[in-house]
């Protein structure tokens, strides 16, 4: 069928309140249960990610409390060596595996294609998809947890301790089957937003005028497609030598237990990098809005990203100084590790030239840059610190470390993601949070924060290692313990109170409109929350700062259809129109394969023939997601 | 803030090929996450090699024929592949599901063969690290072969079906893109598992 034929309904035909009708009637989510489970539309999967990572920190944050409470005095017994055993475990895992990617990745899962200025993520069923798996993988870990059989290995797994000979047990494996559960969900949508950035961005919005976070995203979702699967075939490596008796880690034949620390931080030093990355997006695209002035060096700060991907996979032996290796390689990745400081340096001082040069507003957001700011850069000068062999060999598996990984994780990404929040939450919900308990938030999390963690240096140069779970009391490290976990506390009601502001302000905050903080990015060009598909008519772009140019006009496209979910695919380098391209609809078939696959991956733990006959319903499922239904979007 | 039309876009084609359609490009970033797989495994071949006294451990090098038999298919099978891709360009219906049949025959064959493949290798998965990597090797990429098969009959099966639009002979052509990737990949992983222990 061609657009020439009379059944179609073209948006040119409409006036605009017949087309939004016609536009909802065709992409709408049906409400009831089958709309939840079917849905495809991004920004309610983003959302359900995004509601959904937030619930793991708060577990997470739960387990660390739990720990606080044990270590805060000696010799306590709070906790059995076992049970403490689980809990680091789970609480690294849990945030590094079901909060801190999965969160970044749904945030761009919301947000991309709004500011890209399209109807919805490329492959949005496979989106729908990754989402289930995502839950599914959670809810085995915390399971596991419940019926006291949680991985107990520590968040990297090291062999030979996670192995057959070590590792009783099902524990390690469900470790290593949780992992291929959120990577193959992350994977998945890297896949989506690789494809959404290229190929479906506004006319007009060439690579130079991509906005900073669409930017990070790119080169986040590139760097989880290149590092992922080593984690991948590294954890299904470790679950065949527990399984089915094969030998990679087994130095008695020929195996051996280094190759999983190397396997493991080739992916394990670029996952910082996917943490950070986005957040390094959030903060540019919040102090742009929030200084009145596009990003000072928009060049720069894209090569200092790309850059940054880049070196993030040439410095992996930095985890591993102390197993041993030879000099001249110690010596290579310590250079390597450096010189990763210099794009991280490009771009604060690229928001620091924005932020001299603009007209500052300090609202929440723009509070919390300020806090990443101050919280990362402390962060990166111990990760300096640490990149040097003799320095890293003295506090190698101290607090020190603990202390560094949480300034550069929760300075560098928690921070961010959370001014993130008070930034897009008007856009998410059409209402704004509280900007006198933002301030709040802002205080409690920044000086809990560094109360609990600073010390931490000291414990460590102090020589208390991390993973214990008590120590005696001639030690002397009781009394710095228990400041540490008093000022827990601290933090924990800067969390508490943020989520309270998040639930207060669904219900009674002040409307938002479509664009409270003026913003020059495209998602602030449809209304608060957006409709189901996004743009009336889909924008043209004309440059960086598309509602800076014009804030009164917005030009946009025509000829696309209503009653097919259309949008507009573009080139690649300068974003011309090529062709109008149809979006799936919703289907159940996501979540049914959703589920086969979960059935076979978990059985996999106890079987390995559950691979062959689990196939069969993912297969069947997959048949039955692909199959034309005979709806507009598979004419053409 | 007022619309503007700008761009009327009617005049565009109803669906992307090549270059224009997002599946394309979705294979390409799936054929990334699987290279790097690939690249991966090969790697641990090569890292244990480097560590191991002798290559093979403890096994005599697996025999040349049933590997060889599979890789000689698979490079055939490029032809009958480009062939499709170029049907599909054409819009041949006919042909393309002719084309199709066929490759699904050319996905059935280097299956067939490499269940002697697997006993051809002299080794066993848990005899040691070297049987290890030489049977994840081979699982991984007859993975790839099964489902690639799975995707090209079911596929096969549409194009005898109302559903044989344009739509599904943009399919075609990234099934055909696919296809060469899973001969490509095979290529070093023949070298590895064959021709290595013989240097």
């Amino acid at each position: 069928m061609t657009a020439s034929e009379p059944r179609a309904v073209s948006d040119s035909d409409l006036d605009p309140p017949a087309l939004e009708k016609q536009l909802a009637a065709t992409w709408r989510t049906p409400g009831g249960l089958w709309g939840v489970l079917s849905t495809v539309d991004h920004k309610i999967i983003g959302r359900r990610y995004i509601i959904t990572a937030f619930v793991f920190l708060a577990l997470g944050g739960v387990l660390a409390l739990l720990m606080r409470l044990q270590l805060a005095g000696a010799e306590r017994r709070v906790l059995s060596a076992d049970r403490y055993n689980q809990v680091f475990t789970m609480h690294g895992s849990n945030m590094m595996f079901l909060f801190a990617v999965p969160v970044m990745e749904a945030m761009a899962v919301y947000l991309v294609p709004l500011m890209v200025g399209s109807r919805n993520i490329a492959f949005p069923r496979l989106n729908a998809f990754s989402y289930w798996l995502y839950l599914a993988g959670g809810i085995l870990l915390w399971a596991a947890f419940a019926l006291n059989m949680a991985p107990d290995v520590g968040w990297f797994a090291y062999v030979p301790l996670s192995g057959p000979q070590f590792g009783a047990g099902k524990r390690a494996d469900i470790w290593a089957q949780m992992i291929t559960f959120t990577e193959v969900s992350a994977l998945a949508v890297a896949i989506e937003l690789v494809v959404t950035i290229f190929k479906q961005r506004a006319p007009g919005m060439t690579l130079a005028r991509v906005p900073l976070f669409v930017w990070s995203m790119l080169v986040t979702a590139f760097l989880v497609i290149l590092a992922m699967p080593t984690i991948m075939i590294a954890s299904t490596s470790l679950i065949l030598d527990r399984l089915v008796g094969t030998h990679f880690f087994n130095p008695a034949e020929g195996g051996d237990a280094l190759l999983w620390q190397h396997l493991f931080w080739f992916f394990g030093h670029p996952e910082v990098y996917i943490i950070f990355l986005p957040a390094v997006g959030m903060v540019s695209t919040i102090v742009a809005t929030f200084a009145r002035r596009p990003v000072f060096g928009y060049l720069a700060m894209v090569l200092a990203l790309i850059a940054t991907g880049v070196l993030a996979f040439g410095l992996w032996v930095h985890h591993m100084f102390v197993v041993g290796l030879p000099r001249l390689g110690e010596s290579f990745f310590t250079i390597s590790s450096m010189s990763i400081a210099l794009p991280a340096g490009i771009q604060i001082f690229c928001w620091l030239a924005t932020l001299w040069d603009g007209r500052l507003m300090f609202r929440t957001p723009l509070l919390f840059v300020i806090a990443f700011m101050v919280t990362f850069v402390m962060g990166g000068l111990t990760g300096v610190m640490v990149a040097s062999v003799p320095l890293d060999t003295q506090v190698h598996d101290t607090y020190f470390v603990v202390a560094h990984f949480h300034y550069v994780l929760i300075g560098g990404a928690v921070f961010p993601l959370i001014g993130a929040i008070y930034y897009w939450f008007p856009k998410m919900t059409g209402r704004l949070m509280s900007e006198r308990i933002g301030r709040w938030v802002v205080g409690l999390l920044f000086v809990g924060f560094n109360l609990t963690f600073f010390p931490m240096h000291i414990l460590g140069l102090q020589g208390m290692p991390r993973r214990i779970y008590t120590y005696p009391a001639e030690m002397h490290w009781g009394t710095i313990n228990l400041f540490v976990s008093v000022s827990a506390t601290i933090l924990t009601s800067g969390f508490l109170l943020f989520f309270i502001d998040v639930v207060r302000s669904l219900r009674h905050g002040p409307p938002a409109g479509a664009n409270p903080w003026g913003a020059s990015t495209l998602e602030w060009a449809t209304s608060s929350p957006p409709p189901s598909y996004n743009f009336a008519r889909l924008p043209v772009v004309g440059s960086a700062q598309p509602l800076w140019d014009r804030p009164d006009v917005l030009p946009v496209v025509c000829g696309l259809r209503a009653d097919r979910r259309e949008l507009l695919i573009t080139s690649l380098r300068s974003a011309e129109p090529q062709a109008r391209e149809s979006s799936p609809r919703n289907s159940i078939w996501p979540l049914l394969a959703a589920i086969a696959s979960t059935v076979m991956l978990i059985s996999s733990i106890f079987t390995p023939w559950a691979m062959v006959w689990g196939a069969v319903p993912v297969l069947i499922t997959l048949i039955g997601w692909f199959w034309p239904k005979g709806t507009p979007e598979d004419e053409g | 803030m007022k619309e503007q039309v700008q761009l009327d876009v009617s005049g565009l084609p109803l669906h992307g090929r090549n270059e224009a359609s997002p599946t394309c490009w979705g294979t390409a970033a799936f054929m990334l996450i699987e290279g790097s797989a690939f690249a991966v495994s090969i790697a641990i071949y090569l890292y244990l090699l480097s560590i191991a006294p002798s290559w093979p451990l403890a096994a005599a090098p697996p025999d040349l024929g049933p590997g060889t038999v599979v890789t000689v298919i698979l490079v055939l099978s490029l032809v009958p592949n480009w062939l499709v891709g170029r049907w599909a360009k054409q819009d041949a219906l006919r042909k393309v599901q002719l084309g199709t049949i066929v490759m699904c025959l050319f996905g059935v064959a280097p299956l067939v063969v490499r269940v002697y493949e697997f006993a051809a290798l002299n080794v066993w998965w848990d005899s040691n690290a070297y049987g290890s990597i030489v049977w994840l090797l081979l699982g991984l990429h007859s993975t790839h072969l099964i489902t690639d098969l799975a995707d090209t009959v079911v596929l096969a099966a549409l194009l005898f079906t109302r559903h044989a639009g344009r739509r599904r002979l943009g399919d075609v052509e990234d099934n055909v893109l696919y296809w060469n990737f899973v001969v490509l990949t095979w290529l070093p992983i023949y070298v590895c598992i064959y021709w290595i222990p013989r240097l």
